[in-house]
């Protein structure tokens, strides 16, 4: 259980963001500047609130976040293989299980092959599994993924969300996605539409599309042709 | 108003590289060309060589570790933390650079000198840097500082903030993020930055004479030794200059090699 609940001025923003996730899956949707990044950066401990608190399983979270986080260009360690990338958060162990856990993920994940690659000589959906299998070897209690495929082509972006999609249902963790691609509500249990620092509306997608409470939610509801400017 | 031609225009810049690179060349080659074989093996004789270079390699690389552990320190957190504070700090270090090296001597002598600002307390304390081989040391470290923190800085600013951001969720601590994602990453800008400083500090002439005096054995490092030479015989400088080009340049090799350009690929270390 991730509970949010965090208040935050800053510019012209105002955010005062109430959420609360169960083992599910939440897609936080928004425009450009409405403050999705911004309640990002407040659950990553990179921003502090003004007021609220963060809490997971009722632990409230101060500076050691213990969430995972996979930002949008996947942010692999430019100087370390893609076992050493996977190996990262795993310390205080010995080596031979530090290997083996981390091994075990990228094998899940379909990474298994790429070990000793650098990661600037993997494409974008090996960059995913990854820094995925990165996030998770910690077993995380909950989850941040940052447009997870706004860095991909097309074809990539679609099939890497059919596995994302599965392999979510599978771990049954507290996971929020942030985005502003319409196309990756069909991850999520539950959409939650940030506008001007406020939930305007939340719930399934089925909910959201029979009663749009703005014009921004209408067009959630729509299909990626509905959007010109998301159109591939 | 009419445009030079354009082979004017090429002609001008034909010229002008001709002429100043002729210009830094030609007091190098003299050095080599102007000394007989058996006058550079004399001069490698002279009693100055042996001590002052043995001086010079210890003080060089003192200051340089001095300057590579505090600098590296203060260039992360000016790099991390931009605002009014650290603009300050960053002109600080880059003091000694603008102020001529005689000036740095004469400051570093009021200022720790045994009549200086801190003398006498440090003399209270038995210590009495002035005129030993720590006041070379002090001397160098402080005018070579500025090339290296100018460089750590640059490099450290050029590491992407999200790796760091990263690497904290995975747990890492602040001191950990450092030493396991920012100093490798930095790592191509600070090999650079300890060369250009540890050139400097091996060249360091003013300040040292000043503040430490040239004491064969204890203060006279080589730029000293080979003044001191020229006093009485110019061959036996040259073979003393030559000696010295030949150490900088074979440090400066090494340090090239030591740079983890292998592991990185230049583009990416220099790049985003």
């Amino acid at each position: 259980m991730l509970e949010v609940r965090v208040a935050r001025r800053i510019g012209t923003l105002d955010l005062a963001i109430d959420l609360s996730l169960d083992r599910e899956t939440v897609l936080v949707a928004g425009p450009n500047g409405s403050g999705k990044s911004t309640l990002l950066r407040l659950l990553l401990g990179v921003l502090r609130p003004d007021a609220g608190r963060i809490a997971v399983d009722g632990t409230v979270l101060f500076e050691e976040r213990r969430l995972a986080y996979v930002p949008q260009d996947y942010a692999l360690f430019p100087h370390l293989d893609v076992l050493g990338n996977a190996m990262f958060g795993l310390s205080g162990l010995d080596r031979r299980e530090r290997v083996r856990r981390a091994t075990a993920w990228l094998d899940r994940l379909g990474a298994g092959h790429l070990l000793r690659r650098s990661p600037s000589a993997l494409s974008g959906g090996e960059r995913q599994r990854v820094a995925l299998a990165r996030a998770l070897v910690r077993t995380p209690r909950a989850l941040l993924l940052d447009e997870p495929f706004a860095s991909l082509d097309p074809i990539a972006r679609h099939k890497l969300r059919a596995s994302l999609s599965g392999w979510l249902r599978e771990w049954r963790l507290p996971a929020l996605i942030v985005s502003h691609d319409p196309a990756d509500a069909v991850l999520a249990d539950r959409v939650a539409v940030v506008e001007r620092g406020r939930i305007v509306q939340q719930g399934t997608l089925d909910e959201l599309r029979g009663a749009p409470a703005s014009d921004f939610v209408a067009g959630l509801s729509g299909t990626v042709q509905a959007m010109p400017e998301r159109a591939p | 108003m009419r445009l030079p031609r354009a082979n004017a225009w090429g002609a001008a810049q034909a010229c002008a590289s001709a002429l100043l690179a002729g210009f830094l060349l030609v007091p190098v080659a003299a050095l080599v060309l102007t000394l007989r074989w058996a006058e550079f093996r004399d001069g490698l004789r002279n009693p100055l060589l042996l001590p002052a270079l043995r001086l010079s390699l210890f003080t060089t690389s003192s200051s340089l570790f001095l300057v590579v552990v505090l600098g590296s320190l203060l260039a992360w957190r000016i790099a991390r933390n931009p605002g009014r504070a650290s603009r300050w700090m960053e002109t600080i270090t880059q003091l000694p650079a603008v102020i001529p090296p005689a000036v740095a001597g004469v400051g570093l002598l009021l200022a720790f000198g045994r009549r200086g600002l801190f003398g006498g307390w440090l003399a209270a304390h038995g210590i009495a840097p002035a005129f030993t081989t720590p006041a070379v040391v002090m001397a160098e470290a402080f005018v070579s500082a500025p090339f290296f923190v100018q460089a750590a800085i640059a490099a450290f600013r050029r590491v992407d903030e999200n790796l760091l951001v990263v690497a904290r969720t995975l747990g890492a601590s602040p001191f950990r993020t450092f030493l396991r994602v920012g100093l490798p990453l930095a790592a191509p800008g600070l090999v650079a930055g300890g060369a250009m400083s540890w050139a400097r500090s091996l060249g360091e002439f003013g300040a040292t004479l000043l503040f430490a005096g040239n004491l064969t054995g204890r203060t006279q490092t080589l730029p000293l030794a080979v003044y001191t030479a020229m006093e009485s015989d110019l061959r036996a400088a040259q073979a003393l200059a030559l000696v010295m080009v030949a150490v900088a340049f074979a440090l400066l090799f090494v340090l090239r090699r030591m740079a983890p350009g292998g592991v990185l690929p230049a583009a990416e270390a220099r790049g985003a």
